[in-house]
């Protein structure tokens, strides 16, 4: 039989995140094997059977070699893979953390990520989140559980300029943030001639 | 249509472009900079409306958003109802009309955008007048983040509509000189046209930016036309002016009768005379400033009325210089004149006694009672307030965390006063952050201003008309009077609040800017209390009239609610599917064939499922995974069933309750290994129950090694089902036994599909053979495909959740939410096999034992049958029973229950529905009566369970 | 539009938090044993006090923690928020 084709909640977007000028790109996330890891406490063992230092700032991400450790919550973390599919990584991950009273989730399709850059993005994340996103406060490293439009999302900042940022949206809610991200993006799209 | 009101030169319109606009029908022309009201006065029209009650014209009172007379309609570019003449900034092919208080909303959609935006800043400057100005220069050169906010069209607030001067030019050159100072400071955001309207907790303030309506018809499409702020500051500065207040006198409606300080607006910054022949009345003196300045611009002033027994020495001078007529100690008692004013009736005025009055030509009646500081974001922020005897006005009364008030706010009505105060308010709130202000921070200096005289307190003129106060207006825009006033108190009400609800003062449009003090005053007087004790109303957000549309923002259309969708959704599009909302998931409901309607649709699909295969899109079942050594400790506390117990590689039923013992939602149980299980909820129960199961592990149970993770989208979910659903799935999984000995009921076997892991689970919500494929959703398409082609043969037919409902309804399966109310045990269900009675506890169990949770009249579920084997019940109807005699019993008639599921069914070629009936299991069997459109049909109760009870079909 | 503290986000919008109800109040170790009444109590009935009061908080749109905060009724004023394996802090 043919290999199972994959799909992306987004293929639908992508021509009109293609048209977007440069102030104000959105870009689609490839698929990443991503797992939800939960740790009582981090020391020298997990960093040792991880490979990884887990962030222990609340709202804050690592990159790793390989993906990125985002902090979640005070036991619980988000560890993405490029070199790992999804079930190898929570294979891996499992086996390192069960030892230590940890578990690990596969969640690599429970949401998608969209990459944000540009000079005007940080005014459209402003248009539907919360929090303050000025780079003195959320600069590259900086990340957050919360609310953009009316999607949860995490948020990571990549960049100290607030021109970089990334999405991690809930697939089912997509394409509910893909349109509310272009509607928000609309006025930075077009001169006022047009 | 001229302009013949315009003054030559001056004011701050471009007088190079001329917009044609339509008021009334008639075409007038007015300048960019204008508003409707200036430019209706430049073309000499005072009336805008007539009154809401009594039919009285009515005219521009005022210059901005305090006006209570100048209401209109635009309707031209967009209809928007009761906007104030004076707000409204002209534009080219502007369409109004005057409105008798009340508008009409549009009849089409508005097409325009709206948004919102989140700012954070360090200090929030609200007013660009002087104070404001100084305030916002202070905080920007420290580096702070600042925001500064104003509701007018260009920066300078009470400097836009005066002559003064500052660092010896005129001092809107400072003004211009301060913005472009703020432009160049990268963390200032500085909005004109943008109005705080609200003052919440721990510095929030809602501001609403007008972006475009000034534009008219050339505003840009893709822009918003209005944007919510939503600005969170550290601090905030309160630099919102002051309104002038009128004196009440009989007939102080007529058009032609104004605030002093309003004429000086229009004339400074429209370049518009508000009439050619003035009387100015007085209790302070601020008005001199506008007597002497249309002198100044060729208006007849023909004498300044003041209150106040010696008038102002201070200003005698000067008016006597430009030979204005001074009445000291005099009053306006009334005016005459129908849609405009043309005399003013002075009296002689002394210890509250008026004399007999004569009549002075005039065609233009200004009026100054002196200020009333724009307190209303310092008492939103529950501020209090305090009366000030001098002033005869509120003021704020203590200082605030984080929040402070300057300027004319705070009762500071000279301008080299208020830019000192600007400036020292600026620094405190920076050094309550702990921010260094820059070491140069000059103030531009004001000229040296008199003392003013002292300012009389009078709130209103006895009225000699013989009106009995009936015509003297307090609130212009409720038409109410001393009158009502004196009829409150007369009534016994004494509390302000009643008073503003007996009186109707100050619920208009307006909110009582100019009313709400006035009524403070004459209550206290009729009274005989202090006007503190009197206090004011509430001051409540929004200050000005806010559209719902710019409080939605983008959140319209279909951003109204996130509409969540499966790996799946495109193709049950391109399929054809009718969708239903499932909370804010889209679920197709039915895949109508050319021709079919719902009914017929549901039947088609319900028969492929029960005679030969169909397939569901149920990925938007809750998953949760449950992982840790006690994961099962958790479940078997959680569950009403045993979970333990449970193998690896079986599925299990189970129901969730809550501490009172109803049941909260039901599922399967996946058990994936000794310490990991797989749980799937009801679609709408999904986030609630990972809440819930977090909430009694975190806060009840810290000690237990558990985690729960949603894996709701990680996870597509495809039941297949049906007598040929075996062939299927051995078909498209060859690697996996489907025999029911090596694949029997209610377990699980994990497969590789090219390549990609692949759960099936034997778990059946039809009472049919069947399975369920679960499978990461980046695949879910090509194995739904793989699914159906390997099904064409068994003529494999896609159903949606419709049918899933009939199909579980025939086989008695509740919906919890559905068939349940929140007032539902496992036991009213008919599930008392799922509640165990091994375990020493789980949530819910000691509630079952409470005694109404033993009658045997608690509403349980059945099933009925309508007797004419037709009627397709009304979920939601009543349930009655008849009396031994046949007839109903008298009303009201007792209800014993309500359907909950009803519907068609292929398989028992009649409707049949569930319901919650009292005692219902004991009268199985019984004749009940469903009243539908009037008619009482008869129905049969029967058990839950009408299709297979012997459960024979589940293996195929 | 109030700022609650999580103790682990910092402050955030309070729509991003859900209310827990009165904390302190244990889920009985044997409910079997309680009487209807000592069993409803538990169920049923909360203290509603004006002023000072332990509440339970989830920062439900953040990182998903429950918390506890001493909130005055009156006024809406979080006085402090704490873990939950912190003991309750003692007010005067």
């Amino acid at each position: 039989m043919a290999e199972l084709l994959r799909t992306h909640p987004l293929m639908a977007w992508s021509r009109a995140f293609e048209r977007l000028p440069e102030p104000v790109g959105i870009t689609v996330e490839p698929f990443v094997a991503t797992a939800d890891v939960r740790l009582a406490s981090v020391g020298a063992a997990a960093s040792e059977a991880l490979g990884v230092d887990l962030p222990t700032v609340p709202n804050t991400w690592v990159p790793t070699g390989t993906g990125r450790a985002v902090w979640l919550g005070p036991d619980e973390w988000l560890l993405s893979s490029t070199t790992e599919t999804p079930e190898q990584l929570e294979a891996r991950i499992r086996a390192a953390v069960l030892p230590l009273g940890g578990s690990a989730t596969d969640v690599s399709a429970q949401r998608i990520g969209l990459r944000l850059t540009g000079a005007r993005v940080r005014d459209v994340l402003a248009k539907g989140c919360s929090i303050d996103l000025h780079p003195r406060v959320f600069a590259r490293g900086s990340s957050a559980q919360t609310s953009l439009g009316q999607a949860g999302v995490v948020l990571m900042a990549l960049s100290d300029a607030g021109d970089d940022y990334v999405v991690l949206v809930r697939s089912s809610f997509a394409g509910y943030l893909a349109d509310w991200l272009l509607d928000a993006a609309l006025e930075f799209t077009t001169t006022h001639d047009s | 249509m001229t302009s013949p009101f315009r003054t030559a030169e001056g004011g701050r319109i471009d007088r190079a472009t001329t917009l044609e606009f339509t008021f009334d029908g008639q075409t007038h022309t007015g300048h960019p900079g204008d508003t409707l009201a200036s430019a209706l006065l430049a073309a000499g029209r005072h009336q805008i409306a007539t009154s809401i009650a009594l039919g009285r014209p009515r005219g521009v009172a005022a210059a901005w958003a305090e006006d209570p007379g100048g209401l209109v309609q635009v309707e031209e570019p967009f209809p928007e109802p009761m906007l104030l003449a004076t707000t409204v900034e002209l534009s080219d092919g502007l369409v109004a009309h005057g409105l008798p208080g009340q508008g009409r909303l549009a009849e089409v959609a508005d097409s325009a955008r709206y948004d919102g935006v989140h700012h954070h800043v360090d200090v929030l400057v609200v007013g660009a007048g002087p104070a404001g100005l100084a305030a916002a220069l202070t905080a920007a050169r420290s580096g702070a983040r600042v925001a500064l906010v104003d509701e007018q069209s260009e920066a300078g607030g009470s400097l836009l509509g005066g002559a003064d001067r500052l660092d010896d030019a005129p001092a809107m050159r400072w003004v211009a000189a301060a913005v472009a100072e703020l432009a160049a400071h990268p963390e200032v955001l500085h909005l004109q046209r943008t109005t705080a309207f609200g003052s919440y907790d721990d510095g929030f303030v809602l501001a609403l930016e007008r972006r475009t309506d000034h534009l008219g018809t050339a505003a840009p499409k893709q822009v918003s036309r209005q944007r919510v702020w939503r600005l969170r500051a550290r601090s905030v500065v309160v630099a919102t002016g002051a309104h002038e207040r009128p004196v009440v006198f009989a007939d102080n409606d007529r058009p032609g009768t104004m605030l002093a300080g309003a004429a000086r607006t229009f004339l400074h910054r429209y370049g518009v005379l508000p009439g050619r022949q003035a009387v100015v009345f007085t209790t302070n003196d601020s008005a001199y400033d506008a007597a002497l300045d249309l002198h100044g611009a060729g208006v007849r002033v023909e004498a300044v009325v003041d209150a106040r027994p010696a008038g102002s020495p201070q200003r005698r001078e000067a008016c006597e210089r430009a030979g204005i007529p001074v009445l000291p100690g005099a009053v306006v008692v009334g005016t005459r004149g129908v849609e405009r004013v043309t005399h003013a009736l002075v009296a002689p005025f002394a210890d509250g006694e008026v004399g007999a009055a004569s009549p002075i030509a005039c065609d233009l009646l200004l009026v100054s009672g002196g200020w009333n500081p724009a307190v209303h974001l310092f008492s939103q922020a529950r501020g209090r307030l305090v009366y000030d005897e001098t002033l005869g006005a509120f003021l704020p009364g203590e200082e605030l965390d984080g929040l402070s008030v300057t300027g004319a706010a705070a009762g500071v009505l000279d301008l080299a006063g208020c830019l000192v105060d600007g400036q020292r308010v600026a620094r405190a709130a920076l050094s309550a952050l702990a921010v260094e202000p820059a070491g140069e921070d000059r103030l531009p200096t004001a000229p040296e201003e008199v003392v003013p005289a002292a300012p009389l307190v009078l709130w209103r003129v006895p009225d000699t008309s013989g009106a009995e106060g009936t015509t003297s207006f307090v609130d212009l825009q409720r038409d109410a009077t001393v009158a009502d006033i004196a009829r409150a108190v007369g009534a016994g009400l004494r509390s302000i609040e009643h008073i503003k609800r007996y009186t109707t003062i100050g619920t208009a449009h307006d909110q009582g800017k100019t009313s709400g003090v006035l009524t403070s005053g004459i209550t206290a007087e009729l009274l005989g209390v202090p006007v503190q004790d009197t206090g004011t109303t509430t001051f409540r957000p929004p200050y000005t009239p806010v559209a719902f549309a710019a409080l939605a923002g983008r959140d319209r259309g279909r951003l109204f609610d996130p509409e969540r969708v499966t790996a799946l959704h495109d193709w049950h599009v391109v399929a054809g599917a009718v969708f239903e909302d499932v909370g804010q998931w889209k679920r197709p409901r039915y895949y109508p064939r050319p021709g079919e309607d719902m009914a017929a649709a549901v039947l088609r699909e319900c028969a492929a499922a029960r005679t030969g295969v169909g397939i569901l899109d149920g990925s938007t079942l809750g998953k949760i995974d449950v992982q840790g050594p006690d994961a099962a400790v958790l479940l078997d506390r959680l569950y009403t069933n045993m979970i333990s117990s449970l193998k690896v590689g079986s599925v299990r039923y189970g129901v969730m309750c809550g501490v009172d013992g109803m049941v909260i939602d039901d599922g399967t149980v996946l058990r994936l290994a000794e310490d990991r299980f797989l749980l799937l909820t009801t679609t709408g129960g999904a986030a609630k129950i990972l809440d819930w199961m977090e909430e009694w592990a975190q806060t009840e149970w810290p000690d237990l090694r558990v985690h729960c993770t949603s894996v709701t989208e990680q996870w597509v979910t495809f039941p297949v089902v049906g007598p040929r659903s075996r062939d299927v799935i051995g078909a498209v999984f060859p690697q996996v036994d489907v025999s029911n000995e090596a694949f029997p009921f209610m377990t699980w076997r994990d497969t590789i599909l090219d390549g990609v892991p692949v759960r099936l689970a034997r778990i059946s919500f039809s009472g049919e053979l069947a399975f369920e494929v679960y499978v990461n959703p980046w695949y879910g398409v090509a194995v739904w495909e793989r699914l159906l082609e390997a099904g064409r043969p068994h003529g494999i037919t896609p159903y949606g959740t419709e049918t899933m409902h009939v199909l579980r309804a025939e086989k008695g399966y509740p919906i919890i939410g559905q068939d349940t109310d929140g007032t539902v045990t496992p036991h009213d269900l008919g599930m008392a096999w799922a509640v165990s009675k091994k375990k020493p506890d789980f949530i819910g169990k000691r509630s079952f034992a409470r005694p109404a949770n033993q009658d045997p009249l608690r509403k349980q579920l059945v099933g009925l049958l309508p007797v004419d084997g037709q009627t397709v019940l009304p979920e939601g109807s009543q349930i009655v029973d008849f009396l031994a005699d046949g007839r109903l019993p008298p009303p009201p008639v007792p209800m014993l229950g309500h359907v909950t599921s009803s519907y068609r069914s292929a398989e028992l070629a009649r409707p049949f529905a569930l319901a919650l009936v009292k005692g219902g299991r004991s009268r199985i069997g019984d004749t009940l009566h469903v009243p539908v459109d009037g008619a009482l049909v008869p129905v049969e109760v029967t058990g839950s369970v009408l299709v297979d009870p012997e459960g024979a079909r589940r293996d195929g | 539009m109030q700022l609650i503290e999580c103790p682990w986000c910092g402050p955030r919008e309070e729509v991003e938090f859900s209310y827990g109800g009165q904390a302190h109040v244990p889920y009985p170790d044997t409910p079997g044993e309680l009487t209807d009444e000592e069993w409803a109590r538990y169920v049923f009935f909360r203290d509603n006090t004006r002023g000072r009061f332990a509440e339970r908080w989830h920062h439900s749109a953040g990182c998903r923690r429950w918390f506890n905060a001493i909130r005055d009724t009156a006024t809406y004023r979080f006085e402090r928020v704490y873990r939950l394996d912190e003991p309750r802090p003692v007010t005067p």
